[in-house]
């Protein structure tokens, strides 16, 4: 079944490629290019998130803090005086090997252990960026000068960086795809779904998941680095609980465990954000009574809703029973 | 030498204040099985409804002690609700009942600041507390050693209650072991709500009396949330004596840490609590929870 539906898939994604990569042309205005690379770096973030939360069903409410931990590296690098090469290669290797330690003390447990670990740590980060004012300046946060230029490319320009911000959103999902087609993803989704059957059939369930992280944490850091050139400055507030809340709600909003949920959730997230704090500020609210609406009504998030409605739709049948809950 | 005595006394007073915090999550936790993120806001709310009430409302000045009962019964009943109407609908639905508690606390905080606006506010101590015990050369708050006070008779009674009475024995069967609970005529979804309630009103009860101390401020909520989490992983979830001995040593880590090592205080709070999950994941005094 699928084959036959290979030529119209291919198509939509070129198109789907073709208007991204036209974006500045069609979308007159420096804002709105910048709020579309917004959309993609925070994309990035989701999928990275998407890794733990999709497909290792594991849910982390810490990630941000991993996310600005990468930024901050960016920004002390730079403020350092190092050239921006050596300070993304240092960046990258602080977000994977904070990952790492993440993993390493989170792994422990699963499910709600695994939350409030993640939770903790985060929180941990978040001080020391708050409190530890010698190295992070504090609340004041360190700003980044300059945007990198690479091979005279200038970044500074709004367009530019909105189409390097597309490389590397498109290296990212192709990256996703590859992991979710691959052996390993299969093994994850295992430990997902059975993890002792998986453990049983001789399978490191532990070192599966521990990768996991490492690749969330990468694609984490990715994002962290374009986020922090993108503002050109990271204080504390980017670490908190609210930014970790926001990105998982990208991925459950758009549907955790989809190649293509968390990219919705995050254009979702960051358009309703841009637009309502445009008429008023009370953007927490709305975005804690989104969560609330979208855990009761839409479980499985936005992307497996409305393709279930449009399977319904097409094939005028009845879709597969809603699991059976519980009696409380 | 003075500086030490002064130190260990605010260690123990914001330990109690914390015991008040976190023995509702810890049980909350031990019987729901989910950390209630909205602890905060419940503490953070209680305090903002206290310290309305005594400054007052449509023109009646409440009593300090008046305020905090009526700010207790109608945080509780909050919690209450918010048990009966959200978390209701989703049950043995772990995970989407964290994230609904997520969302709710971003929504109190949220209504929190349009309601009391971004300014602290500040609590007077009730009368007659004001003045300072004298002890040798040093001055003590009254106010600081009738919170460790109060904490002691709070902690007396939750554990009469859990303890002594019909209500405690069914709470402990459900946390112990909730299906049997359930088996032998327990209504152990009641007693969700019941606990739930109890717990809000207990953070509302910290957050008012911790109002004089700590004022009131947007914030607050994200400050003293993660403070109950360290407690519980330290002490061990649904347990009483977890709770009490695991904030009195978070009182005195957060007071000495903020003292001696200012920029790094966050971090000293956190790492017995990491150490903790290292070496006995369930906690103090807690039992593996399946």
């Amino acid at each position: 079944m699928m084959g036959n539906f290979l030529t119209p898939r291919c198509l939509a994604i070129a198109v789907a490629i073709a208007l991204l990569a036209a974006l500045p042309a069609w979308m007159n205005g420096v804002y709105y290019v910048n709020v579309a690379s917004q959309i993609l770096f925070y994309a990035v973030f989701a999928l990275g998130l998407n890794v733990l939360v999709g497909y290792a069903g594991l849910t982390s409410l810490g990630h941000a803090a991993l996310f600005g931990v990468a930024a901050y590296a960016t920004a002390y690098m730079l403020q350092l005086g190092y050239g921006h090469t050596e300070s993304i290669l240092v960046a990258l290797l602080v977000g994977v090997a904070s990952m790492a330690v993440y993993a390493v003390l989170s792994l422990r447990s699963t499910g709600i252990g695994f939350i409030m670990i993640t939770l903790a740590l985060g929180e941990i980060l978040w001080g020391l960026a708050y409190r530890w004012i010698s190295l992070t300046g504090g609340d004041n946060g360190i700003n980044v000068p300059k945007r990198p230029a690479p091979f005279g490319f200038a970044m500074s320009n709004a367009t530019n960086f909105y189409y390097v911000t597309l490389i590397v959103f498109l290296l990212s999902v192709i990256a996703m795809a590859i992991f979710v087609r691959s052996p390993f993803g299969a093994a994850l989704r295992g430990t997902r779904d059975q993890p002792r059957r998986m453990n049983a059939l001789g399978y490191h369930v532990w070192l599966i998941r521990f990768y996991a992280c490492l690749f969330s944490g990468l694609l984490t850091a990715v994002s962290g680095i374009l986020f922090v050139y993108y503002t050109q400055f990271i204080s504390p507030q980017t670490l908190a609980l609210t930014s970790s809340a926001e990105v998982l709600l990208m991925v459950i909003a758009g549907g955790p465990g989809t190649l293509l949920g968390p990219i919705v959730g995050a254009g979702l997230v960051v358009i309703v954000k841009t637009v309502v704090s445009g008429f008023i500020e009370r953007w927490n609210f709305l975005l804690g009574a989104i969560f609330v609406a979208i855990v009761i009504l839409m479980p499985d998030g936005l992307v497996p809703g409305t393709t279930r409605l449009w399977r319904r739709f097409i094939r005028k049948r009845p879709p597969a029973p809603a699991k059976t809950e519980a009696a409380p | 030498m003075n500086f030490w005595l002064v130190l260990t006394v605010n260690s123990i007073t914001f330990g109690g204040l914390l015991f008040l915090l976190s023995a509702g999550f810890s049980l909350i936790f031990g019987l729901m099985r989910i950390p209630n993120l909205t602890h905060g806001s419940l503490f953070m709310l209680g305090a903002y409804v206290g310290a309305t009430f005594t400054v007052g409302l449509l023109g009646f000045k409440l009593n300090f002690w008046l305020a905090a009962i009526l700010a207790t019964l109608a945080v509780a009943a909050i919690g209450a609700l918010a048990e009966r109407l959200l978390l209701r609908r989703l049950p043995g639905d772990q995970l989407a009942q964290v994230l609904v508690t997520l969302g709710l606390s971003f929504m109190a905080a949220d209504l929190c600041l349009m309601l009391w606006g971004g300014d602290p506010l500040n609590v007077t101590t009730p009368d007659g507390l004001g003045g300072f015990v004298r002890v040798g050369t040093v001055a003590f708050p009254m106010y600081r050693l009738a919170i460790i006070a109060i904490a002691i008779v709070v902690a007396v009674g939750l554990w009469l209650l859990l303890d002594r009475t019909r209500l405690g024995a069914m709470i402990r069967a459900g946390v112990d072991d909730p299906d049997m609970a359930r088996v032998v005529g327990i209504r152990v979804s009641q007693l969700f709500t019941i606990v739930f309630a109890l717990g809000a009103g207990l953070a509302a009860f910290a957050g008012i009396i911790g109002g004089p101390i700590l004022s009131v401020y947007p914030g607050l909520d994200q400050d003293m949330l993660p403070l109950a989490l360290v407690v519980v992983i330290l002490g061990g979830t649904g347990s009483l004596l977890g709770s009490f001995v695991g904030s009195i040593i978070v009182g005195f880590i957060y007071n000495f840490g903020q003292a001696l090592l200012p920029e790094l205080a966050y971090f000293v709070l956190f790492m017995p609590m990491l150490l903790v999950l290292l070496l006995r994941p369930q906690g103090l005094f807690g039992r593996q929870i399946p």
